[in-house]
């Protein structure tokens, strides 16, 4: 095991799964108290259309998905909470469209390509030292921001409307949030790539969620999940040469399904 | 008009106020005063806007036609000297969050932005704990209350805010008979320490031997700061629900009320 410690991709790939750990405890728990969770989906492969053309143009794609899931998160927020009409449906329909621009400007995209598939699995082994200076800094920001609101955000997850009563900023806040949640997409896009980013997102917080009665320790456990399945599954895919985005989330998914069992099993106890 | 003696003016002042969400009015010309020490029960099927007429004091939603003053300013002002209590049905009953941090929320305004709870904070939310008979569950999590616990909690976060007016939209929803006593005998409890109270229900039975006044809201409101419900607010095509005439002569439903201390 000490032997593909030496080696420097793997190292990265660590260091990355800490990281990307921090930003998923913060916000995942949000996400899933907040039941952000369909829109979370939605702007991460909304993002793919940001790489495919970032492609075409020859950008960094980092700043196209950048570009894509900021954009995505602002759109859909506004939809899901000024139309009256099925959100879900406009969110969803968002979702495909998001995917087949990136697809198609793939296809107009002369020569090789694979690189692209790097962006919808993930690729935690090819994590560049730039790649862990970006997770740094989105850490910071969402550290920093869920600390600064905690109680607010704590307050508009539990009961908008008493929030708002109380003259709170309830739409800026959901801004903020939803930046948050378009940041650490980009950001998680690395470790298990776009189509997965929903699980890794929500099954710590979710698993954190069912056994602890407060959002700051929620974040805490969540954190410490998201740290066990993303190195759990980086060691299991490179022992048995796996794709390691898939592995990770296989991991998570377990980890989901036995806790929801020990819950279920737990409730029969008198004492919790 | 300064902001110096809000004890002299009305609390809320709604005058030939119509609103809705379309262009169909859920309210048409309505006109209310709240005073202080009141205890108003407004009574009316759903669907009779009762809702809406909260959203409207609150100012989350403006009115099409008239005005509405809160404490003598726009409600959007005025709202931070109100403390709403929700219908709990509202609620996600399975988040994790403890009873002291749920009162706690009474706390918080623009001003709170970027601080953390004060020891005064936590003073008030102890108070307002024990003022619904619950300090001793501050600790637990919220979703192992009982319905009729739950609403208590709910109520002391309102009050968290020491609020000029309570605002409950159906307090004892949900809740079994027991529980709902309960929650009727501390409202006039703390009506009694000097808490104005306006609510709406569609359950008659219970607010009847509790409320100072009462009223009924469909669509328009029927309201004069009578204590009783006489024949004629129902003659007069207010359609108050059914349970009111089901149970007994119409004007003897509320006569039980010499009793109530004034």
């Amino acid at each position: 095991m000490s032997d593909i410690l030496s080696y420097t991709f793997m190292q990265n790939a660590l260091a990355a799964g800490v990281l990307v750990s921090l930003a998923c405890g913060v916000i995942g728990t949000l996400v899933v108290l907040k039941r952000m969770v369909f829109i979370s989906g939605g702007v991460a492969h909304t993002a793919y259309g940001g790489i495919g053309m970032a492609f075409y143009f020859g950008v960094n794609p980092i700043l196209g998905a950048l570009a894509f899931s900021l954009g995505a998160s602002m759109l859909m927020s506004t939809i899901q909470r000024k139309t009256r009409q099925r959100p879900d449906t406009l969110i969803g329909v968002m979702w495909a469209i998001g995917m087949a621009i990136g697809i198609i400007f793939t296809d107009l995209t002369p020569g090789y390509k694979s690189d692209l598939m790097s962006y919808l699995f993930g690729s935690i082994l090819a994590v560049t030292q730039a790649d862990l200076w970006m997770m740094l800094v989105v850490d910071v920001i969402v550290i920093g921001v869920a600390i600064l609101f905690f109680k607010e955000f704590q307050a508009t997850a539990f009961d908008e409307s008493f929030a708002r009563t109380r003259n709170l900023p309830v739409d800026l806040l959901y801004v903020i949030l939803v930046t948050m949640i378009g940041l650490a997409v980009v950001m998680l896009m690395r470790v298990v790539g776009l189509i997965m980013i929903i699980a890794l997102l929500t099954v710590p917080a979710a698993i954190g969620s069912l056994f602890l009665k407060n959002m700051g320790k929620i974040m805490w456990l969540a954190t410490g999940l998201s740290l066990v399945f993303t190195t759990g599954g980086l060691l299991l895919s490179y022992s048995f040469n796996l794709t390691s985005g898939a592995t990770i989330i296989l991991v998570s998914g377990a980890a989901y399904l036995i806790a929801l069992l020990v819950r279920r099993l737990c409730k029969r106890c008198p004492d919790e | 008009m300064t902001y110096n003696a809000p004890i002299m003016t009305p609390l809320v002042e709604i005058k030939d106020l119509s609103a809705g969400y379309t262009d169909e009015m859920v309210l048409k010309n309505i006109n209310l005063s709240v005073e202080p020490d009141d205890f108003i029960g407004l009574i009316g099927p759903n669907g009779g806007g009762k809702t809406t007429l909260f959203k409207i004091i609150l100012g989350l939603l403006k009115p099409k036609y008239g005005t509405i003053e809160v404490m003598g300013m726009a409600p959007d002002k005025g709202r931070r000297f109100i403390g709403y209590v929700p219908q709990f049905t509202f609620y996600d009953s399975d988040f994790p969050i403890r009873v002291r941090d749920v009162v706690r929320m009474g706390r918080l305004g623009p001003k709170h932005l970027f601080k953390s709870y004060t020891a005064q904070d936590d003073q008030v939310v102890a108070q307002c704990l024990e003022r619904v008979h619950l300090s001793e569950k501050a600790k637990m999590p919220i979703r192992e209350l009982s319905g009729g616990q739950r609403q208590r909690v709910y109520i002391a976060r309102a009050l968290a805010s020491e609020p000029e007016l309570l605002l409950l939209d159906e307090p004892t929803i949900n809740v079994d008979a027991e529980a709902s006593a309960q929650i009727y005998e501390l409202l006039h409890e703390l009506n009694l320490q000097g808490v104005t109270i306006l609510l709406i229900s569609h359950d008659l039975n219970v607010i009847s031997s509790y409320v100072k006044t009462i009223g009924c809201l469909n669509r328009t409101l029927h309201y004069h700061g009578e204590k009783e419900i006489t024949a004629d607010m129902i003659k007069d095509g207010y359609n108050c629900p059914v349970e009111l005439i089901a149970h007994g002569l119409p004007h003897r439903v509320l006569a039980r009320h010499e009793e109530q201390p004034q």
